[in-house]
């Protein structure tokens, strides 16, 4: 999944004026009561606004607006891909057999406890008691059967549905037992089911998730004002009393422009805006009495993929010369204002078993150019870049621009639109030279083995690292077979790996419990508090 | 006359079914294909096919168009791809806050350029001429949107008197919605009012030029009855021409003014339906669109007829 994240918008200067000057006629009687006529109603509306504006802000703080920059394409994350949808209804409305804590652990939830057999192909879940959805449907073993089924059925749209294609058979032998039966060890299978797109869903309410989701969560589904806003309150039966909400309501409003966000929080209208669009817009909120930024990390790794089956990117030492002649901390500063973290590979700090691999292909301009001699390419070359709207991309690739043009490499960019004609060319066609996304999917680092993946990169080595990963449940061992994938894409650069995307956090300092860092793209709200 | 009005009334209807092949034709040639965006890229192919299906996408394209259309008169839209619910209504939220402001924002023109033009008009040269044409010159020259980001500024952010955007639907009263217009319809109002204050200073000195209105001031009529009586019905006509084009300049330039207000318009949904490839509401939304400016045109055409008998004479 590669993320639409921010559409940037130009920055305006204030350098104009209001018009002045009368613009009613002074001498028409008639037009002057007109004018004062719509005045006072014009004053009437706004100081009755204001005043009721006002009267909200005075009641006791159990409410929250949180902002977002793109509206959920439907309310069902177990349907469709974009990462929206999680972060208004995973952990809110919608719950998993287990989930993901802020910290990046895997924790029971529906499920209190499990075993895997020593083989690694028989999971059995004990699940919790009391548990209702939204609409009373009681939860037990056999609705999280058909929830299972349903995303792995031959009618499933899930898109993630190649998570349980190690799964063979789910059984429900008792109402608090549920067990899988695998057709081969899947070392991901329990952190998989964290996910959105894994979340139980009830049997009767299913269909009807995408418009008005019905879940087990902490919240409950409670209108959506399209195209403004998502509203959700408080779930008095909720049947985890320890993770109940401490909010009765929560608005999420979105609002894509970076400006207008900025104006929504400082107006007030937003109490919280965990994403916010702008990098170039952080320093803007500096010294604000009220509100705080909080920079944490994300999944979003920036990488420049390229079409390793095409001339000259087929050639390792030209991809290696790419990286090297490459500036990340440069880089970063000019498309992202200096946040983010650098990247040596297709794995981010958040990540179990990360190695920072960095310093395998540093900067180095003069190494890159001997290293495009040694391929074949004194005088350097030149390809296309298609870069997506989305305001990193076309930054990125100024940048990249220009440090390539130091090593004799010339490189044109052809913007794309993105999702629709990037997924059709670049995707699905794979009919490209280079481009540049950020991949929001976390521990994703298989896609370098999928085929067909849009890099086609093949490495047969790589390929047999991640069947073993699978194969493989111990987490220790696991971790030092991604430490050695993550080596593996460091040397080979089948994309050039560049930066993580930073979390900009901007929110009310009387505002606790709000996830600094972004393990899995989210905005989990249970824990969240006003102090005072 | 009824003869004259039943030519226009088929040419419309013509016209809206040219409309609707080319608004069905254009979507299916655009790129991107609706389900691989749904699904993101970790589908898999078979996924895709039972998405496809399942969005009636694997059918030939005349079919599905003879499905729109029968659905059409039976005014069904579809059902959008993202949000899961009836077009139909969909469209209808969205007119309830597009159409508002668009009026609001022509009302707001009317009352700024129509005084502002007639004065500057009646006393050529003057303060109020000169104050006009510095007004019409800013005010075209500023982009709408950029005016919305400066009123939120200062009245949302400095002030504090409206919210900086987003609509609280009209089930919250008619206050605070109007609260919530207020700024965006300024902004779009500003740019059309300079335009319009040209237009009718420029129509209504002509028309004072005229041997009539100089006929009726030599039988000792007044200036200002010669002004309003005789003048303005005649200079009325190129300016409701005007207001006809402005209108849909406003319900189409909404997008801009929509997004940085964050207003849930039939713009905001016309943009975020391309973005998505949401098919279904595009259509729809073009299709509205169009109706509207076919409409606006016809009633403006009708209006000029009753305003100005040549036209009668002419078209007959």
């Amino acid at each position: 999944m590669t993320d639409c994240a921010t559409n940037g918008t130009a920055k305006w200067l204030i350098a104009m004026g209001q018009p002045t000057g009368s613009m009613m006629p002074n001498s028409r009687s008639f037009s002057r009561r007109a004018f004062f006529a719509v005045a006072a109603i014009a004053l009437a509306f706004t100081a009755e606004y204001s005043a009721t504006a006002q009267a909200d802000a005075g009641e006791a703080r159990n409410a929250l607006v949180l902002g977002m920059g793109i509206e959920p394409a439907g309310l069902d994350p177990t349907i469709a891909a974009p990462v929206a949808i999680g972060q208004v209804t995973w952990q809110n409305i919608f719950e998993g057999l287990v989930t993901i804590d802020r910290d990046g652990k895997i924790r029971p939830q529906l499920a209190k406890s499990w075993e895997i057999s020593e083989d690694g192909l028989l999971y059995t879940f004990h699940l919790e008691q009391g548990v209702t959805f939204h609409d009373g449907e009681v939860f037990d073993a056999s609705v999280a059967k058909a929830s299972i089924d349903r995303a792995r059925g031959d009618e499933s749209v899930n898109p993630q549905k190649r998570f349980f294609a190690a799964i063979d058979a789910v059984e429900a032998p008792d109402p608090q037992t549920l067990v899988l039966r695998l057709k081969q060890p899947a070392g991901s299978l329990i952190y998989w089911l964290a996910w959105p797109s894994s979340s139980i869903v009830g049997t009767k309410s299913a269909e009807g998730n995408k418009a008005a989701p019905v879940g087990t969560g902490p919240f409950k589904f409670s209108k959506w004002i399209k195209g403004d806003r998502v509203e959700l309150v408080r779930n008095e039966d909720y049947w985890n009393k320890e993770a109940a909400a401490k909010l009765e309501q929560v608005v999420f409003r979105f609002i894509s422009d970076p400006q207008a966000q900025a104006a929504a929080l400082k107006s007030g209208g937003v109490d919280a805006f965990p994403e916010f669009g702008a990098p170039e817009l952080i320093a803007s909120f500096e010294g604000d009495p009220r509100l705080q930024t909080v920079i944490g990390n994300t999944e979003l790794k920036v990488v420049a993929g390229m079409n390793n089956a095409r001339k000259p990117f087929d050639d390792k030492r030209v991809r290696q010369a790419l990286m090297m002649a490459i500036d990340r901390e440069m880089l970063i500063e000019g498309a992202w204002s200096g946040l983010g973290t650098e990247i040596g590979s297709h794995y981010t700090p958040n990540d179990p078993g990360y190695v920072d691999e960095t310093g395998v292909l540093p900067y180095d301009p003069d190494k890159a150019k001997a290293l495009l001699a040694e391929a074949g390419y004194p005088d350097g070359f030149t390809f296309t870049i298609k870069t997506p709207q989305m305001s990193y991309a076309p930054r990125s690739a100024e940048v990249m621009q220009a440090l390539f043009s130091e090593i004799g490499v010339t490189m044109n960019i052809e913007p794309t639109e993105f999702p629709a004609k990037w997924v059709q060319d670049v995707f699905t066609g794979r009919d490209y030279e280079m481009t540049i996304v950020a991949h929001a999917e976390p521990m994703d680092i298989d896609i370098y083995s999928r085929d067909p993946y849009y890099f086609n990169y093949r490495n047969p080595a790589f390929d047999s690292l991640i069947k073993d990963v699978e194969l493989t449940t111990d987490p220790m061992q696991r971790n030092r077979i991604f430490g050695e994938a993550q080596r593996l894409l460091a040397e080979d650069v089948p994309a050039l790996y560049l930066f993580v995307m930073p979390k900009l956090g901007v929110w009310d300092k009387r505002l606790k419990g709000l996830w600094k860092d972004e393990p899995i793209p989210s905005n989990v709200l249970n824990e969240v508090y006003w102090s005072e | 006359m009824v003869a004259l009005l039943l030519r226009r009334i088929a040419s419309l209807i013509l016209t809206l079914v040219a409309v609707s092949v080319l608004i069905y034709g254009i979507m299916d040639l655009l790129p991107g294909d609706p389900a691989a965006i749904a699904l993101g890229t970790s589908a898999a192919a078979d996924t895709l096919a039972a998405l496809r299906q399942e969005m009636g996408l694997d059918q030939p394209l005349p079919l599905r168009y003879v499905h729109w259309l029968a659905g059409l008169f039976s005014g069904d839209l579809g059902s959008s791809y993202t949000y899961g619910v009836p077009v139909a209504g969909l469209v209808v939220e969205r007119l309830s806050l597009t159409l508002p402001l668009a009026a609001l924002a022509i009302v707001l023109s009317v009352l700024i350029a129509v005084p502002l033009g007639v004065t500057a008009a009646a006393r050529r040269n003057g303060f109020i001429d000169h104050a006009a044409s510095i007004f019409a010159q800013i005010s075209i020259a500023v982009p709408g949107f950029w005016l919305g980001l400066l009123l939120i500024m200062l009245f949302a952010v400095e002030l504090g008197w409206t919210p900086a955007g987003g609509f609280p639907g009209w089930q919250a009263g008619l206050l605070p919605c109007f609260g919530a217009l207020a700024l965006p319809a300024v902004a779009l109002a500003l740019p059309q009012a300079g335009v319009l204050t040209r237009v009718t200073r420029a129509a209504v000195l002509d028309v004072l030029s005229e041997d009539f209105v100089r006929t009726a001031r030599a039988k000792g009529i007044s200036r200002q009855v010669a002004l309003w009586r005789h003048a303005m019905p005649n200079a009325m006509v190129p300016v409701i021409t005007i207001l006809g084009l402005q209108f849909t300049f406003l319900v189409a330039g909404a997008v801009l003014v929509e997004n940085v207000f964050n207003l849930p318009g039939l713009g905001r949904l016309a943009y975020q339906a391309l973005v998505q490839r949401d098919i279904v509401v595009m259509q729809a939304v073009i299709l509205v669109f169009s109706v509207l400016v076919i409409v606006v045109n016809f009633i403006v055409e009708l209006a000029q007829l009753v305003l100005d008998p040549r036209m009668r004479s002419d078209a007959a």
